[in-house]
């Protein structure tokens, strides 16, 4: 039985229909181009849709038919090393039906209806299943093993279960009830993936970024946001945290960004190797591309396409990180549908609902114990874009309420090339507590006193040069001028990390242990040497302290390392220190 | 023949509204016969089964209930033809210099389609610009937009046609094709331009759109999607390396606003509207590399800061699309330095990928990054002298202060028709002042680099 209804306005983005009566996000096709879209208002018997494509030229009476389904994305195995629109619109596939440029009323399927997968079934007929279950596995790619699963809404006793190859859509599975279950299975986004429990993430997300790992630490299952105005480093570090932290599926999203970072990432992410697994890291990343030019109402769905499909991998037990570049780009198209919706605006236009829908998303964060047995988890790390950098805008001052880790962008630092330029004195983590019992038995007893000492040093740093500034550092005692001496080097030697470095781009938690350990070493016998009456210009001239910035830059990090503090021990042996 | 509707039943800043029409497609072209017997262009910006709004380009002066309206069922398109080359047109696409018509060899819709990601090829290929502030430390490569963000009264234009001179890519002779267009700037400005493209001959490779101060503020909205599909028509159908100069930025931003201003929408962040930020990656994402194909289309837009503020809507939003910016200071203007860019918040986004062996040379990333330093300090050294004097800074901060003296008078400042080579001009020039500085104090340069490249040693093993 097909209704159907015709179009009454349009206005970019925004089609007006009637004629048909949908329900709330429910997926209508509209004009004779078939162009999707989801209704967003009802009112009367007018049903207002957002178009996931151009409108240009599409007409009033044109029909409009309902999918009576609500936006869903289709999970399975074919997923990893995807790119995807931000409605699941494979875009290789996009591109070998319609060329270079994206034309409209094309619909291509999330997965490839003709691979075959080897499945093997890990229950028996006669088994009772329910939600979420494990029925059989997938080798997806070298590493990663899909765990097909029966939908969590469903359950029933195995009547039929094969063995073999098939496509995604083939019945692999047949219950008592007839139901049919194929290794595809449609989920609708905006609405959460169920887990048995939530649990309290306790493990932290390793990024091998020392100013993230050492000082401002995220959890596995927590969630962070990294604002900062234009070109101080959102993207570098969120690529960063997909190249190296150690998750087994990372999910990226290019929400309303540049076309070029995407494909850099689609270029570069085949060529580098997880350090986990050594494998292309393109094998463990999904990525979705809604770039700043694509169209705003599938931007919006973008950020839900993303997380369902983290959820996904999290049910089958995997820890997952998803990367949002960016969610103020999010807010946006929010803000701008709402505005064609003619809403009552709220702060600087934003929707009302602009809280709830932020909160909402990073709730879907997490660490949990999963339908499927085990646990698994999703680490949520948003960017920000505040217009002129301003942080007390709504969209960061709402997501600093929610999540949990900050790291805030400055300029300052970036324009003097101070990467990553996180300020080490207006970002926290809420989890440092939480996680010191890991890093105490995981990186080393000492660990933590090294950490609280160099972020102590680095706050007296900032009051000494308050005074500098009045008077000059020559003026300043001489243990005070050694403090900010070791303040630069922590900040030089330790939290400068070039991300483009060969070498430093990538940090295992021993070396950044190490490279502090030294910094500090070298920090008490400079304090000795000063005491015993050594000038302050001798401290400071030594040159292996000098040297010790460039160590991690070495291939051989350790036999470097050791070279540089030997030599320091000879100089300050030397120097009549103790 | 197609209908003309007779039906508007109101007029009100750029915008008219009309009943009756049959079902009208969105975003389709507008004829309107004035009685007077003259004709403009417009677009449908709303489309209903009671009323259709039609933005006009040209302005409603002289429009009344008596002008007619004519649908013409198709989205604005550009005619195009590689004998566009040398061509000045208007900001909607008609011959402003007594040729004839363009005779298509294609119509192609301004909107554009968007690319798509998967078929980018990032940009990478070095282009020299004969400026050590943007070879050295802020790199242009082929296919990046990268605006220069100036301020009124301040040398944007020339330092643009400097580049539109000298740009060219190592190791090959050949030249850019330029698309410029004018968006509101004035008559005098526009000459300056056109004299120089003359001058040099650049003009028999440009195609050139002006929509002069005294043109319609609306048609300025079609201006530059008209100039990016010629550039794109150019570099991928006819393999052209395409230098798009869009000025200014600011003039179309503002036709924006008094746009949304007549539509009565909520405005945004100071009176812009919501979608500004959408609006203007629909013209700088036009820029870009496709895999397999030869051209490329590069940007180079000027953007002139309201109140010389970088925080303003206009620079931001465009700094959050761009890779990167050169922003020009009144600072250094004021000092006499030509070009006055300031390096510190300029940013090429595309410059690791352009520089390094094999492109410019394997040092090239580290002398960059380590003047950037010095210089960034050098210049906060310059604010604390002021105050407590030269004499109490260390030994160390005084070398440091010198540095960003010497920066600015060997490094930044370069004539205007001087045209640096990058290995043997700028990163001679680079290393050369950063010798002036003790070797240890050059943390960011790795030892093997020093060894190869610091003058010092260079004397030594030659
Ligand atoms: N960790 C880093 N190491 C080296 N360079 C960096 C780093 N982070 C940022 N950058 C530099 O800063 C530029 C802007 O960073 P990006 O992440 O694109 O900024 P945003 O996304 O905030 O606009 C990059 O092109 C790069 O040159
Ligand atoms: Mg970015």
């Amino acid at each position: 039985m097909e209704v159907k209804g015709e179009i009454y306005r349009v206005a970019g983005p925004v089609v007006t229909i009637t004629g048909i009566k949908p329900k709330m996000y429910d997926v209508v096709k509209v004009g004779y181009e078939g162009l999707m879209g989801e209704v967003i208002k009802i009112q009367g018997d007018k049903a207002t849709v957002q178009v996931y494509e151009d409108t240009s030229g599409i007409k009033p009476g044109e029909p409009v038919e309902n999918t009576g389904m609500s936006l869903s994305v289709e999970l399975g195995p074919g997923l990893l090393e995807s790119i995807y629109d931000g409605i699941q619109r494979p875009l290789k596939v996009l591109q070998e039906k319609m060329g270079d440029f994206i034309q409209r009323g094309v619909t291509a399927d999330g997965l490839d209806r003709e691979k075959m997968w080897d499945f093997k079934s890990v229950v028996s007929s006669g088994d009772s299943v329910k939600g979420g279950d494990v029925i059989g596995v997938v080798q997806e790619t070298t590493n990663i093993e899909h765990k097909i699963m029966v939908p969590p809404d469903m359950s029933g006793t195995v009547s039929e279960i094969k063995n073999g190859k098939f496509t995604v859509a083939e019945t692999i599975c047949v219950l008592a009830d007839g139901t049919g279950l194929q290794m595809m299975q449609r989920w609708p986004v905006r609405q959460p993936r169920p887990v048995a429990k939530k649990l309290m993430p306790n493990k932290p997300l390793i990024t091998g970024q020392r100013i993230l790992d050492g000082l401002f630490p995220v959890a596995k299952g927590g969630t962070a946001a990294i604002p900062g105005p234009f070109g101080s480093g959102k993207t570098v570090t969120q690529q960063q945290l997909a190249k190296w932290s150690d998750t087994d599926i990372v999910v990226y999203i290019g929400c309303g960004e540049r076309g070029n970072e995407m494909a850099d990432v689609l270029n570069e992410f085949p060529e580098l190797e997880d350090p986990k697994t050594g494998r292309p890291l393109m094998e463990r990343t999904i990525l979705i591309a809604n770039t700043s030019n694509m169209p705003v109402a599938a931007r919006e769905a973008s950020v839900y396409t993303g997380i369902t499909i983290a959820e996904y991998y999290r049910d089958m037990g995997y820890d997952v990180s998803l990367m949002a570049d960016s969610t103020s780009r999010w807010a946006e198209s929010m803000r701008e549908i709402s505005s064609r919706l003619e809403e009552m605006p709220g702060e600087e236009g934003y929707p009302a609902y602009l809280s709830a829908r932020l909160s909402e998303f990073y709730e879907r964060a997490g660490y949990a114990h999963v339908l499927s047995g085990g646990n698994g988890s999703i680490t949520v790390i948003g960017a920000v874009s505040p217009p002129g950098g301003d942080f007390s805008e709504p969209v960061t001052q709402n997501t600093l309420r929610i999540v949990k880790v900050f790291w805030a962008l400055d300029a300052k630092l970036s324009q003097k090339r101070h990467f990553p330029s996180i300020n080490w004195l207006t970002s926290y983590s809420l989890y440092t507590q939480g996680l010191a019992d890991w890093f105490t038995e995981n990186v080393a007893p000492d660990w933590i006193d090294l950490r609280d000492n160099a972020m102590d040093i680095l706050q007296q740093e900032s009051e000494l040069q308050e005074i500098v500034q009045l008077v000059g550092s020559d003026a300043l005692p001489e243990d005070q001028q050694l403090t900010l001496e070791i303040a630069r080097m922590i900040r030089e030697y330790f939290l400068q990390q070039n991300a483009f470095h060969p070498v430093d781009t990538y940090c295992p938690f021993d070396k950044q242990y190490k490279l502090l350990k030294s910094i500090s070493r070298y920090g008490e016998m400079a304090n000795a040497a000063l005491e015993s009456g050594v000038p302050m210009g001798d401290i400071i001239s030594v040159e292996s302290k000098d040297e010790l910035a460039k160590v991690k830059f070495e291939e051989d990090f350790d036999s470097a390392l050791n070279v540089v503090m030997t030599k320091m021990d000879d100089e300050f042996a030397k120097l009549g220190g103790k | 023949m197609t209908k003309e509707y007779k039906t508007i039943t109101e007029v009100s800043g750029p915008l008219i509204f009309l009943e009756k029409t049959e079902p009208v497609g969105f975003g389709e072209l507008v004829q309107i016969n004035l009685p007077d017997g003259t004709t403009k262009r417009g677009q449908v910006l709303d489309t209903s089964a009671e009323t259709v709004v039609v933005q006009v380009f040209e302005g409603t002066g002289g429009l009344n209930d008596e002008s007619g309206v004519v649908f013409t069922g198709e989205t604005i398109k550009l005619s195009v033809a590689k004998d566009m080359l040398g061509r000045i047109l208007s900001g909607s696409g008609e011959p402003l210099d007594g040729g004839p018509r363009i005779v298509p060899d294609d119509r192609i819709d301004v909107n554009g389609a968007s690319m798509n990601p998967y078929s980018r090829m990032p940009p990478k290929d070095f282009i020299q610009t004969g400026i050590s502030t943007i070879d050295g430390t802020n790199t242009l490569v082929r296919g990046q937009k990268l605006p220069i963000f100036s301020g009124s009264g301040l040398p944007h234009n020339e330092i643009a046609l400097q580049i539109a001179r000298q740009a060219k890519v190592l190791g090959s002779d050949e030249q850019f094709a330029v698309v410029f267009a004018a968006m509101g700037i004035t008559n005098e400005e526009a000459q300056y331009f056109m004299e120089d493209f003359e001058k040099t001959g650049a003009l028999e490779r440009a195609v050139v759109f002006l929509n002069l101060a005294d043109d319609p503020a609306v048609e300025r909205l079609i201006t530059p999607r008209m100039a990016l599909t010629a550039a794109e028509y150019l570099a991928y159908e006819h393999d052209m390396h395409v230098l798009v100069i869009l000025t200014d930025i600011t003039n179309y931003c503002e036709a924006l606003r008094q746009m949304g201003a007549a539509r009565e929408e909520v405005p945004g962040r100071r009176g812009y509207p919501g979608y500004m930020y959408t609006d203007l990656a629909s013209l700088y994402e036009r820029a870009g590399v496709i895999k397999g194909k030869k051209g490329s289309v590069t940007q180079f837009s000027i953007l002139t800061m309201p109140g010389d503020d970088i925080t303003h809507p206009i620079p931001d939003l465009s700094g959050y699309i761009t890779e990167g910016q050169i922003v020009v200071s009144r600072e250094l203007h004021r000092k006499g330095i030509y070009p006055p860019i300031n390096v510190l918040p300029s940013l090429s986004r595309l410059m690791n990928s352009g520089i390094g062996e094999g492109q410019t040379r394997e040092d090239h990333k580290a002398v960059s990054d380590q003047m950037y330093a010095l210089y960034a300090e050098g210049r906060d050294m310059r604010g604390l002298v002021a105050i407590v004097g030269k004499d109490a800074l260390s030994e160390r901060d005084q070398k440091v202060l010198e540095f960003a003296d010497l920066f600015e008078d060997r490094f930044v400042r370069q004539g205007r028709d001087e045209d640096r080579h990058i290995i043997d001009d700028t990163m001679r020039i680079a290393w050369e002042i950063l010798a002036e500085l003790p070797q240890a104090q050059l943390v960011r340069v790795d030892n093997k680099f020093i060894d190869k490249y610091h003058p010092a040693h260079k004397i030594k093993s030659e």
